[in-house]
Parts: C-alpha cells; structure tokens; sequence
C-alpha cells in the first residue's frame, strides 16, 4: 500500500479555530503539553472542552497532563477526498486514540501505511507546530 | 426468529395515545440527478400532490413543519399555498434525522388543537446543489467542535458514521459482506419500484465486495444516493380523517431522541428511543409487520435492527443475510421502496411515504396484511408505528 502522502510532516490546511473556552488546550500544546480539562469537584476528565461537567454540573476546572500514551479505538481511511484540504492527502487514515486516561482523541499517525493500522496498536502522542499559535497532537506506534 | 427483547409487561400504558392522529396525505416528485427547479418549487410540487392525495384544499392547511436544513421556509411555502392562517409551524435542528421526530411535533399539535392540518416537506437539490457528501457542505471550517477533529480528516456525518462502524465490527464481529446484502436486497426492492432511482440496475454481492472505498469500511454501495427531489406528508385528527379521500395511517406510536448520557460509542440513539416506543405502542418489536429505517450507510440498518430489539445485537448481520429483511420471504422486509440506498435520498421522507404505502397497501413490493408498519428516521433520533384504521 501507498504510504500516506505528507507523512513526515502532516500539513492540514484545515486548521482549528482558536475559540476562547478552548484556547488553554492549544496554548498547552504549543508548550509541547497534552492537556485535559479535568473537574475541579467530582475530577472527571472532558474532551473534548466544555464549559460544564456533565456528572456534576460544575464549572470550575483545571487542565491536567495527559501521558501521551494510548491504544488506538477506531479508525477510518478516507479514500475520496471531501475537503480540498486533503486532495492531495488521501488515502488517509483517521483515527481515535483512546488515552491511557480514558478520554477519546481524533488524530493521524504519523510513519505508517493506512493498511497497517489495526484497532488495539499502542502510541504516544507526537506535537508537530503547524504555526506560531498551532500546534497539533499526532500519534505515532511504540515498538 | 424476532426475538421479544422487550416484553409487553415492562411498558408504561400511560405512554399511549388516546386521541388519535393520522397521516392522510402522501406526495413526491420525480427523483433526478438534476431537477432542473429550485428546491421551493420541488416543495411545492410535493405538497400540491400530497394534498390532492388527500383531498384537502391548500387555504386549509393551518400548520407547516420542515427540516432545519430545508431552504423553504413556512413562510414562503405560507404565501405559495394561500393560507388562511399559519397556527403551527417550525423546524427540528438534527441534519437528516428529523423526519419522524417532525411527526411526533405535529402530532402533540394536533392533539393540544394548535393546528388541524400540518404538512411535513421536503425539497432538496442534493444532487446538482448542495450535496452532503462535501466536507465544504456539512464540515465546520475548523470551527466549535470541529477543531478537534476536522483538522485530522473527520468532516462529514460519512466519517463518523464510518468510525463508529468500525468499531462496532470489531466488537460484534460483522462484515463488509452483511452490509453488502443489505445493499443488495434494498436494490431488489428498488427493482421493483419504478419510481427508484437504481429501478433498471441490478446489485450482486459481488459488485458490492468489488466496489472501491470511499470512507473506509464504506464501500461506494454503502453509501446512500445523492438526489434532487420533494416530498410531503399531510396530518390531521383520525376522527377528521375518516372524511377524506384515503385511507388513514394512523400514528400509534411517534418519539422522538437525540442525547443520553449513558450511551457507549457504539451504541445508536435506538437503543434509547425503543423502549418509549415500544411503550408508546404497547406491541413488541416480532410483532411489526414491515420497517422503514434511515439508511444514509448501509451498516445502519443493521445497526437499527440490533438496537431497535428486533433482533439482538450482533445478530443482525446473519438476520440480513438469511433474507430476512427481503420483501420475498423475509420476516421483516425493510425498506421496500429501496430505501435511500437505491430509490432516492430525501432524508427520511422516503420512509415516512414508503410507511404510509404500506398501511394503505399500495406499496410496489406491498407486504400482505400489514398491522403495525415501523418507520424510524435516523436509526433512533425519531420513529413512527403506524397503522390502519382499526378505530371504527
């Protein structure tokens, strides 16, 4: 199988907008952290952001370091593309990381065929900067 | 054999309706890959034919419900149909799936006399407009949510529903090739149907199991058609009903879902819907004659019957491909028009006519005897059980 195209350095020109109940997510990230908003009453884990636990109904928070390691959920490989932003970029594996933690994360791994990604793999997450206020959690396999 | 999941003695009788509605009135247009109209004339068109259907004048419809991604607003669609006065009127905000959750709307009207006479439309260029397949269409441009997951490649409801299949074969042990037969026997249903879309185009499993990806385990005839087209329905009380032309299907049951903080990943909003449902109806799932079920991915109807208790979960796809869900010796045929899959796809209009048909029995590939017909319009976000007029 092919590998996927831009692997070594993912570019998506796709890039999330910065809204201001999530920015601490991504301002963590660029500092090369995995934060995850974390109940300040009942310390149920959230992502992604909300203004509000769901079990407790409390707004206070704080954002606690993630590992970075996981096993991967679920998976899909887009073959026709649906966004001009991955014309160029298919097939292209989409995937669900389940964190050692618990909490759920749609991502890419990097450095592997889409035909090779099987639900169980473990990883550990891997920042790349896309730009100076972005930067996005992939994942690659641990051997 | 249906196995009875749900069993009669758990239903809550306080969940029946005791005054009764129905649906009167069925319309369509033609089906096409280019309709050559604008989607206010296709909703037109639609409602006209469902009217006459019904035998009910146009300046007497006094309620107009329609999807929140419907272009024709009540209003316009008002001033067009000459309304004398528009009492009852609004839209349900879930993309695709709000079709039976629109006639569980209409009916709570009907019986708190807001309104006398709704009709429910549809009219969409989904084909030569806007088609819903396109990240551009139905992604958020990295916006809200969409920023922790279209940046990765997850845009479009298609993504989504692919994951959450993917997981749900690991953990069920289903196939590609069970979807496939789903495919297949709605398209036998649709080669029966003159109105469909795929009517003169035989599906072999084989073409299915041949046919390329397009979201992965999607194969290209998992995948619901693109269509330009309008549909509507037309409710009013039974005992109003019994005056006019057709007739009735009577809505036994109609519920609406969209949220439970229980649910798993792979559970659908059916498992959360069937148990109101089935209360609403007091009948059990092995007593529904014919279903109806969204089918935007083939998977789904698995899926539905799993969750809905008409069969129990993993047991679906071996349901499917034994025949069960074919109009020729099935147990319970499902989708008999050709679903979306193979007639046309009009977001879960479709359904709600092909339900009403097979009340009325006018059905291509009609279904003898058909006491409870089962439509659900978003594999659990709203369902229907209707019936004939066994009221008197």
């Amino acid at each position: 199988m092919d590998k996927q195209k831009d692997i070594m350095i993912p570019e998506p020109l796709l890039m999330p907008v910065i809204e201001v109940e999530h920015s601490f997510f991504w301002e963590s990230l660029s500092k090369n952290e995995l934060r995850i908003q974390k109940c300040s009453n009942c310390a149920i884990l959230r992502y992604p952001p909300n203004p509000m636990c769901s079990q407790c109904q409390f707004f206070e928070h704080s954002w606690e370091l993630m590992s970075g390691n996981g096993e991967i959920f679920s998976y899909v490989v887009t073959h026709q593309p649906t966004h001009s932003a991955f014309r160029d970029r298919t097939p292209l594996a989409t995937v669900i990381v389940e964190l050692d933690e618990g909490p759920r994360l749609v991502s890419n791994i990097l450095n592997i065929s889409p035909s090779e990604i099987k639900i169980g793999m473990k990883v550990r997450v891997v920042f790349q900067k896309m730009d100076d206020e972005i930067t996005l959690p992939f994942f690659e396999l641990i051997d | 054999m249906l196995l009875a999941l749900f069993n009669i003695n758990d239903y809550d009788a306080s969940m029946v309706d005791k005054s009764k509605v129905a649906i009167v009135g069925i319309g369509e247009t033609e089906y096409s890959r280019e309709s050559g109209r604008s989607e206010l004339v296709l909703t037109l068109e639609a409602i006209m034919a469902a009217l006459e259907d019904a035998g009910i004048n146009p300046h007497e419809v006094d309620g107009l419900m329609r999807w929140s991604v419907d272009t024709s607003s009540e209003a316009i669609v008002a001033e067009n149909l000459g309304v004398k006065s528009l009492n009852w009127f609004g839209d349900i905000n879930q993309a695709g799936n709000v079709g039976a959750a629109l006639v569980a709307s209409a009916c709570a009207a009907i019986r708190s006399n807001l309104a006398e006479t709704i009709v429910i439309y549809r009219g969409v260029n989904g084909r030569s407009g806007r088609r819903y397949g396109s990240g551009a269409v139905t992604g958020r441009r990295g916006q809200g949510l969409g920023a922790f997951s279209e940046p990765f490649g997850l845009l479009t409801p298609q993504h989504g529903l692919a994951m959450m299949t993917q997981r749900r074969m690991y953990e069920t042990g289903i196939t590609s090739r069970h979807f496939g037969m789903v495919s297949v026997t709605e398209r036998f249903h649709a080669n029966r149907n003159p109105r469909a879309t795929f009517f003169d185009r035989p599906l072999t499993i084989e073409d299915h199991q041949n046919s390329r990806f397009v979201v992965e385990p999607f194969r290209l005839f998992d995948c619901c058609l693109e269509t330009d087209g309008g549909g509507a329905i037309v409710l009013t009380s039974l005992e109003r009903a019994k005056s006019l032309r057709k007739p009735p299907a009577v809505v036994r049951a109609a519920a609406q879902h969209a949220y439970a903080s229980t649910r798993d990943y792979t559970d659908t909003a059916a498992k959360f819907i069937a148990p109101r449902l089935w209360s609403q109806a007091q009948i059990t799932p092995s007593e529904v004659s014919v279903a109806q079920i969204y089918d935007h991915f083939s998977p789904f109807v698995i899926f539905a019957l799993e969750d809905y208790g008409f069969v129990a979960r993993g047991e679906g796809g071996d349901f499917v491909e034994s025949g069960q869900m074919s109009w020729d010796g099935g147990i319970l045929p499902v989708n008999t028009s050709g679903g979306h899959l193979s007639e046309a796809y009009m977001q879960g209009m479709n359904q709600l006519l092909e339900g009403v048909r097979q009340v009325r029995g006018t059905s291509t590939s009609q279904v003898q005897d058909v006491n409870f017909s089962f439509v659900d319009t978003g594999i659990g976000t709203g369902a229907l059980i209707l019936e004939p007029d066994i009221y008197g």
